[in-house]
């Protein structure tokens, strides 16, 4: 396939799990500082928009300060808004390779977000997570399962091991851990799911531990590294004995031992600076697709991008 | 609903389905086929930006034997047209017959002397033409102009169809409508006919300037349809005398480039040198006959509106064949005489750029100020050549829905047709642009133009399967589907029990709790 579609369709992937998930880590955001009077709003923003890797912006944040430089201001390079347009836009290089159902799935989703930005912050997150879902499940059905797919599904896989590890983040830096690892879990879809999985345990530890490490909630960094290296294997399918050539899968490979085989008291001990290890692990293994599989096309249909 | 004009008689079912709907559900419907589009992103870009490609809700009845007419005159053209080219770019019998004076064609800014006897591998260099036509006061077809390049608007032929067939499925079915939707499979096969020689199955590409252009929208659906990669300058590379692809898995040989940019920018090493849409080396490659490309390169002279005047000559001089379809009246302004019959009425006449495109240039006579005129008779005298004049002619009207109701208004028509090498195909119907505003004549989609689902009705006597399915529900019996979890009217008694559980978790006094 055209390395210039391949780049489009892992950047539509990792565009759409970037809204969705900037939404997920929002509503937690703003149900903690609603939540728990006691916390300093302030701080609490200014954690989260350096988790974001947000730094310049100007005057003191606050929580209407996040919605705009995270949601609804297209010129901020992290906002939701700014993903949508940046997944339409590559969905249009891509169009003629995307089923007609999905490509009208984003194109309404990015027509859409005019109305969406005017609504209620939480209605908002709702509406992005299930435009994305519906993405998604569309893609789903509708994609033959060929390279395209494998691209995709790995741009979407490796940003939500990026994404999730901020979000742990975000919830460990959360002053109130009573109220944030709940609601982490219910932004996941993952509250009941957890629930079940410890037999109605709920402990700090505990979300941590499955957020990071269970191997059958889809969501979970364990299995999102997992199903990136599993759509690496299907692209470069070598057969080789020993070891791998693919840089990428090596460094995806790593990142998921390191957190498999550690006791985790290790992981929780400082679960920011773990998180932020798992980041650069991330931004390494796309830079490393990027040099093999599309390192011809000189195009770069994403703009922005997170600096870590 | 249909006012302003007498209606055609083969509008008749069309205006009787619209009266039985009402004007109501006909300006519903046609909102939803507006929202339909814009989901769709069926769009078309002016300088830069996306616009929704507008579609009138009335479709255009065009019957059997008018339709034959055009066809036949289509093919008539087209043949001609590829006569012309291979001896212009060739022996040049037509200068040495004096049927157009050699200069003529060699001043055209599209004669290219670089593909000069290239020979291209099925001798086919008008792989897609686009004819444009007119309905003059008598009703008679006549051409406006023929776009051998890169002529575009064929998606639109294809997409309205399919909504509208989705906007008014039962005047659909009351005709009986020849399809279109088997364009794109004609345009592959032509393509890989004209495949270079020796290559059993070519790879074929459509080349696009990218997501900027007009025309993009097309571009991504001709790929789509035909099943092949759309690839942007960039994509491609020369390689000693081949064209490659970038792909995931290394440079790839392409053979047939279906290309959607002009002349000028495909190849920075022939033509200009600072365009970035091309691909250096491309013109060589096609010389070696490594690879075709469609339109073929140089075609331009045939759209030029000089040589337009001279077709009928041309077809009469290649084919023996009195022309189908005839011209607009046109005067020459690099021709002393008519000049200046032209200059002391240009206040009555239409004057067109000959080598503009999509009414760029153009000044209508009437409706052009003292000024404007005194600027475009300086321009004539400074270079003549540049210059053909026409009579307004009233296009013809259909009805179309506007907002005070369905009234007449303006439209032309762009039949599309294909050339394998053996047969020229013409798709049954075409772009019927039409003028939105009242009294406008320039039907251009960048002058708030819109179109219109074109229907060529087909004969009682056509085959059968010459008629599209209209979308109806028709209800299928067959094996009944497999029931989830039973439900509550047919829950057996066995499971009474664990319902009646169920039911009562939801009561705080009913039951212990053990969980």
């Amino acid at each position: 396939m055209l390395s210039r579609i391949a780049e489009s369709l892992f950047w539509i992937g990792r565009y759409l799990e970037r809204a969705d998930d900037t939404a997920r880590i929002l509503d937690v955001q703003m149900q903690v500082l609603i939540e728990d009077p006691g916390m300093d709003e302030r701080t609490s923003c200014e954690q989260l928009l350096s988790v974001m890797g947000v730094e310049d912006y100007t005057g003191q944040p606050n929580r209407w300060m996040l919605l705009d430089l995270l949601a609804h201001n297209p010129e901020s390079p992290t906002s939701i808004a700014t993903a949508i347009g940046a997944a339409r836009e590559s969905a249009r290089r891509a169009r003629e390779t995307l089923s007609t159902d999905i490509w009208a799935a984003i194109n309404t989703t990015w027509r859409g977000l005019g109305t969406a930005r005017a609504m209620r912050a939480p209605d908002m997150f709702s509406w992005v997570r299930n435009r994305t879902a519906m993405i998604s499940g569309i893609a789903d059905a509708t994609m033959s399962r060929d390279d395209g797919w494998h691209f995709y599904m790995l741009g979407r896989s490796i940003e939500r091991v990026d994404m999730t590890a901020r979000l742990l983040s975000t919830a460990a830096l959360a002053s109130g851990p009573q109220v944030a690892w709940p609601t982490t879990l219910r932004a996941c879809g993952a509250y009941e799911s957890f629930i079940r999985a410890y037999r109605g345990i709920e402990a700090d530890r505990q979300a941590a531990e499955f957020l990071l490490l269970d191997r059958w909630f889809p969501r979970s960094i364990v299995s999102s590294l997992a199903e990136a290296e599993r759509a690496l294997g299907k692209l470069g399918s070598s057969g080789q004995r020993s070891g791998f050539s693919d840089e990428a899968q090596r460094l995806l490979g790593r990142a998921r031992t390191e957190l498999e085989y550690r006791p985790l008291n290790d992981i929780v001990f400082d679960l920011p600076v773990e998180m932020e290890r798992l980041q650069r692990s991330c931004a390494a293994a796309s830079d490393a697709v990027s040099a093999r599989y599309f390192a011809e096309s000189e195009m770069h249909t994403w703009r922005g991008g997170v600096v870590l | 609903m249909f006012e302003g004009s007498d209606v055609r008689d083969s509008y008749g079912q069309v205006h009787a389905s619209f009266q039985k709907m009402g004007a109501d559900e006909v300006r519903l419907r046609a909102d939803s086929l507006a929202s339909s589009y814009l989901e769709q992103g069926v769009t078309f870009g002016v300088e830069g930006e996306e616009r929704p490609f507008p579609l009138d809700i009335v479709p255009r009845l065009i019957e059997a034997e008018d339709w034959d007419h055009v066809e036949q005159g289509v093919r008539q053209r087209v043949l001609a047209l590829e006569k012309f080219l291979a001896d212009a770019y060739g022996p040049g019998e037509l200068f040495a017959d004096g049927v157009v004076p050699r200069e003529t064609v060699v001043t055209s800014p599209h004669y290219h002397r670089v593909v000069a006897g290239l020979e291209p591998a099925n001798g086919v260099r008008v792989h897609v033409a686009g004819v444009d036509l007119i309905r003059d006061g008598n009703g008679d077809f006549r051409v406006l102009e023929d776009n051998v390049r890169v002529p575009s608007g064929v998606s639109y032929v294809m997409t309205n169809r399919r909504a509208l067939s989705a906007a008014l499925p039962e005047v659909f079915a009351d005709h009986r409508i020849r399809p279109v939707s088997q364009y794109s499979q004609r345009l592959l096969a032509a393509l890989r006919k004209a495949a270079p020689a020796g290559v059993s199955d070519p790879t074929v590409v459509v080349l696009t300037p990218g997501v900027y252009n007009s025309a993009y929208f097309e571009h991504t659906l001709l790929a789509r349809t035909m099943g092949v990669e759309l690839v942007e300058g960039r994509d491609l590379v020369c390689r000693s005398g081949r064209v490659m692809m970038r792909t995931t898995q290394g440079l790839e040989p392409v053979h047939v480039i279906y290309r959607r940019i002009d002349d000028e920018f495909l190849d920075p090493v022939q033509f200009r040198p600072d365009s970035a849409l091309g691909v250096p080396g491309i013109i060589n490659a096609a010389r070696a006959g490594h690879v075709t490309i469609a339109n073929a390169v140089g075609n331009g002279v045939a759209d030029d509106k000089l040589l337009y005047t001279y077709v009928p000559d041309l077809i009469r001089y290649y084919l023996s064949e009195e022309p189908i379809l005839r011209n607009v009246d046109t005067w020459r302004m690099g021709e002393a005489d008519q000049r200046e019959e032209v200059l002391d009425r240009l206040d009555e006449l239409v004057l067109k750029p000959v080598d503009g495109s999509g009414g760029k240039g153009i000044v209508i006579g009437p409706a052009a100020s003292k000024e404007e005129l005194e600027e475009l008779r300086t321009k004539i005298l400074l270079d003549p050549r540049a210059w053909i004049a026409q009579p307004v002619v009233s296009l013809s009207t259909v009805p179309t829905l506007v907002e005070n109701g369905i009234r007449p208004r303006h439209v032309d028509l762009r039949p599309f047709a294909v050339h394998d090498g053996d047969d020229v195909f013409v798709l049954p119907g075409g772009l019927t642009r039409v003028a939105l505003p009242e009294g406008e004549l320039i039907v251009n989609s960048s002058r708030g133009g819109g179109s219109k689902d074109t229907w060529v009705l087909a004969r009682p006597t056509d085959p059968d399967d010459e008629g599209e399915v209209a979308p109806t529900a028709t209800p299928v019996t067959g094996i009944s589907q497999s029931a989830g979890p039973a439900l509550e009217a047919e829950v057996p008694d066995l499971q009474v029990h664990e319902q009646e559980q169920q039911q009562q978790q939801g009561d705080p006094k009913a039951g212990d709790k053990t969980c």
